[in-house]
């Protein structure tokens, strides 16, 4: 594999049914219908934002979370030398979904304009941007597969920023409200 | 190393080819239309769409539909194909060779598909999209999909010169397109960003966006024969980190944005003809731009805005209005703001509303969008010696 001129410094992975960080599982459940506002209440998040936003940011913020607890420094400082980089497959599908049979009975229409934001999917981006204030890069690729080549790749040109030092990256992507997946790193880029 | 433009192309409701488009320009053309119950909806929306017959006949004229996986494209996978397909022809490039990579940049893609019966799912998939326009023309890399809201088509080129800088690839074939649907026009009157009227960008009485189609190409490369002078010297995406849907009153993340550029560019600001920037003509999105550009030292530089020509293109808007700016200095000029009458923003800039000429040879870009992302590059036309 190519040498990379980044570390990663901390990873985490949320599945279903489990949450894993730096390879090592941290929580388990079988409660699948309520297994992100478990996560939420199990961790004790003051963030009343987060039951307004859809599946994909639920997930990257709960994801983002744990990952940077882990990283043991001050939180919630500005940064402006650290991007957020996320890859994904599925868009925004499943709020596309929703979207579309909001508008799709013309007697009955009622778009909400809560609901369409989050019909854009780097809107996890930010949402996570503003939670820890950074200040850097935001950006959202799509790709047909998963490729980690690819992602390091993305990640990589983010470092070429002169001002950017590391990067919350990797993969995230949700099919439905059940079907989802996060698998972030911090990455920084090495002296 | 310098990143290059070899070719470009644009189909649009003003024209098929970047010198129509240009044209239409300069004659003061717009191809925004008032529409009313358009696809049921229950307002009344202006809009720049195409006339899906002329577009068509003109996607059967250059397009081979047998090398198609399927016979039915949308307007969407139409707009992005012609676009790819006469960019790549007048670059004397083979599309199937490994060192060249397709991006593609949308915001929503196929989205119309949703609310039809019977499609394939996949169809949906930006992903999917990218990777048929690429198997169009034979090239087998992974395409990539920049989907960062309005931003999407400026980060899409700054993508392309990370790929061509770090030495991946070639080139890059820059495809920006995006179509209006119910799904997009409902969203955008939801959030009642849509003015019924021709937009104003930076003016007083300006009361919200138009939207836009189009479809817009730009290959960059670092194999430079000579022929090509525009470079894209330096590019920069920043959050506000302050709403997801309302841009920092303080117009931080596009002042970071352009504080980038300027710095690390290499390039003075005495040197730079003018900024086309966002200029949707809601309310915040002037206010904040006008902000952000004062702030950044840049008062005086003239300042333009497209979308009073074409209402807000989506993921074809950064391709678009980049190349549309580079023929403008080619020409030697600066194109006026279409719709804009008295400024009406608390940020002093000067926004340019006649065609002016010039003798400068670079122009600074600036977009932002939801999601609180901000984005800015300068190109550069290389002189002959």
């Amino acid at each position: 594999m190519k040498e990379r001129n980044f570390l990663i410094k901390h990873s985490v992975k949320i599945e279903p049914n489990k949450v894993s960080l730096d390879g090592i599982d941290v929580l388990l459940s079988e409660r699948y219908n309520t297994f992100l506002s478990d996560i939420y209440h199990e961790k004790r998040l003051a963030y009343p934002k987060f039951f307004k936003m859809d599946i994909l940011c639920k997930v990257g913020f709960l994801a983002t979370e744990i990952l940077l607890e882990a990283e043991n420094i001050e939180r919630f400082v500005p940064r402006r030398d650290r991007s957020i980089i996320f890859c994904n497959k599925s868009s925004s599908v499943s709020t596309d979904l929703k979207f579309t049979h909001d508008i799709l009975d013309l007697d009955n229409f009622y778009p909400k304009p809560s609901l369409f934001v989050y019909t854009l999917p780097n809107i996890v981006t930010g949402e996570i941007a503003i939670r820890n204030k950074y200040f850097g890069e935001t950006n959202l690729f799509v790709m047909n597969d998963r490729d980690d080549n690819v992602i390091s790749e993305l990640v990589e040109h983010a470092l070429m920023d002169e001002e950017i030092n590391s990067v919350v990256g990797g993969w995230i992507d949700a099919e439905s409200e059940n079907d989802y997946e996060a698998d972030l790193c911090i990455f920084e880029i090495k002296q | 190393m310098r990143v290059v433009k070899v070719s470009d192309s644009i189909i649009s409701p003003l024209g098929f080819s970047v010198e129509e488009n240009f044209d239409s320009l300069l004659r003061g053309g717009s191809a925004l239309r008032k529409y009313n119950r358009l696809w049921g909806l229950p307002f009344e929306f202006m809009a720049s769409i195409f006339d899906e017959e002329e577009l068509n006949n003109y996607f059967i004229e250059n397009i081979d539909i047998t090398k198609l996986p399927h016979s039915n494209c949308t307007k969407f996978e139409k707009i992005a194909l012609l676009s790819a397909f006469k960019a790549i022809s007048s670059a004397n490039i083979d599309p199937k060779s490994h060192r060249i990579l397709f991006i593609l940049s949308s915001t929503k893609g196929n989205i119309e598909l949703l609310s039809t019966s019977n499609f394939d799912p996949n169809r949906v998939l930006l992903g999917n999209t990218a990777q048929m326009i690429a198997r169009y023309f034979g090239n087998t890399n992974k395409p990539i999909v920049v989907s960062n809201a309005c931003i999407s088509g400026l980060c899409a080129q700054i993508e392309a010169m990370r790929f061509l800088k770090s030495g991946s690839y070639d080139f890059c074939v820059v495809i920006g397109a995006d179509v209006l649907s119910p799904f997009i026009v409902s969203g955008f009157n939801s959030l009642k960003a849509l003015s019924t009227e021709p937009c104003k960008p930076f003016s007083i009485n300006r009361n919200g966006l138009n939207l836009g189609e189009a479809a817009a190409t730009i290959i960059y490369s670092t194999v430079d024969d000579g022929k090509n002078n525009w470079e894209i010297v330096c590019g920069a995406t920043r959050n506000d980190a302050n709403h997801i849907s309302g841009p920092s009153r303080t117009g931080d993340g596009s002042l970071s944005a352009l504080n980038y550029v300027l710095q690390y560019s290499g390039c003075k600001i005495a040197d730079i003809a003018f900024a086309n920037v966002h200029g949707t003509a809601t309310p915040y999105n002037d206010e904040m731009e006008s902000i952000a550009l004062e702030r950044a030292g840049l008062s005086d530089l003239p300042i333009n805005s497209l979308k009073g020509f074409y209402g807000h293109t989506l993921g074809a808007a950064g391709v678009l209005e980049v190349i549309l700016s580079m023929c403008s200095l080619d020409k030697g000029k600066i194109l006026p703001t279409h719709g804009f009458d008295s400024l009406g923003v608390s940020g002093n800039i000067n926004v340019i509303s006649t065609l002016q000429e010039t003798n400068k040879h670079s122009f600074l870009k600036l977009l932002s969008g939801f999601g609180g992302c901000n984005s800015s590059a300068i190109f550069t036309k290389l002189r002959k010696l």
